[in-house]
């Protein structure tokens, strides 16, 4: 097991952990947040794979545009109870 | 108990391709992939990359070998934009009602912000075909900064005119860019400007011209919809 195998599990293993969490926290913000830094992390193993390019799209697009997006609805939309 | 199901379900999904693809010849362990079976390996070709001019080889390929391809690409940004413009468009004249009200700190530094930002997405579009990025995430990271300033500013509507000419103008000059090709040489998107040296910023023949071009269209198109998504009519 090299260091590239060991740096490449705990990437894959914390994607899976932060997409879990993304998916099952109850407040929307952090879902948002978890989600941000799934993309960051991706930004790393994109790296990692010798794919710059890919990594600055995904960074821009992923943690960068999608997040600040969600983030602003949220900040703009309204909680309203259901019964 | 639904949970168990799902999480059975998906763990048995996961473990079925995971052999599948395990097995399969066009799955190859990660980095002992022979490059010259596949396509890329004629594009890596070292002759190739010389008579491209590009340094960086994955815009050689989305610009200069595959350019028609990012021609479809381009469009189909524009008509989801088209779409979302469709759907939102109303009279639109005020601003979303914010949750909070920006004060002057969060004004003045995020215009401070936004200037360092359009440098970086210019500084990538610019140097697309020599470092990684391009046009798609340089036009991005200009619809960001534009949204950086709607999210600080309550009162701010950026010029949505100026970016449909905008978007416009660099379309329709993509498009007659590589009739030009046509026109000049024999088919279209040809590059009929001399590369130049590999690796020099003026280098490359149109594949820096037509980044230049995608990295505005993408950056006003998107910024429309950001706009679209911020703005309200007046009655609603």
């Amino acid at each position: 097991m090299t260091l590239f195998d060991v740096i490449t599990s705990v990437i894959g293993v914390l994607l899976l952990v932060l997409a879990f969490l993304a998916i099952n926290s109850k407040s929307l913000i952090k879902s948002v947040l978890f989600l941000s830094s799934l993309s960051m992390l991706a930004v790393v193993s994109f790296v990692i794979m010798r794919a710059p390019d890919v990594a600055i799209t995904e960074a821009v697009i992923g943690s960068g545009l999608v997040t600040a997006l969600f983030v602003f609805t949220l900040l703009a939309a309204e909680r309203r109870e259901t019964k | 108990m639904k949970n168990l199901i799902g999480l059975l379900v998906s763990l048995l999904l996961g473990v079925l391709i995971i052999l599948t693809l395990a097995s399969s010849p066009s799955f190859p362990e990660f980095g002992s992939v022979d490059i010259n079976d596949r396509v890329a390996g004629e594009y890596l070709d070292n002759d190739n990359v010389e008579e491209v001019g590009s340094g960086n080889i994955v815009t050689a390929i989305v610009v200069g070998y595959r350019g028609f391809d990012t021609l479809g690409e381009v469009t189909v940004l524009f008509i989801s934009a088209l779409g979302i413009a469709l759907i939102f468009s109303d009279k639109k004249q005020k601003r979303l009602d914010l949750k909070f009200k920006p004060n002057f700190m969060l004004k003045t530094g995020s215009r401070i912000v936004f200037g360092i930002i359009l440098i970086t997405s210019l500084y990538i579009i610019f140097h697309g075909h020599l470092t990684p990025g391009g046009g798609f995430p340089g036009g991005v990271m200009i619809a960001s900064a534009i949204l950086l300033l709607y999210l600080a500013d309550d009162k701010f509507r950026s010029n949505i005119k100026g970016f449909k000419v905008l978007e416009g103008v660099a379309g329709s000059l993509f498009v007659i860019i590589g009739l030009l090709g046509l026109v000049i040489g024999t088919y279209f998107l040809e590059n009929f400007i001399p590369v130049g040296s590999l690796g020099e910023l003026l280098s490359a023949g149109i594949i820096p011209i037509i980044y230049m071009l995608i990295g505005l269209k993408v950056g006003s198109e998107i910024s429309g919809i950001v706009d679209n998504f911020l703005t309200e009519g007046e009655s609603a």
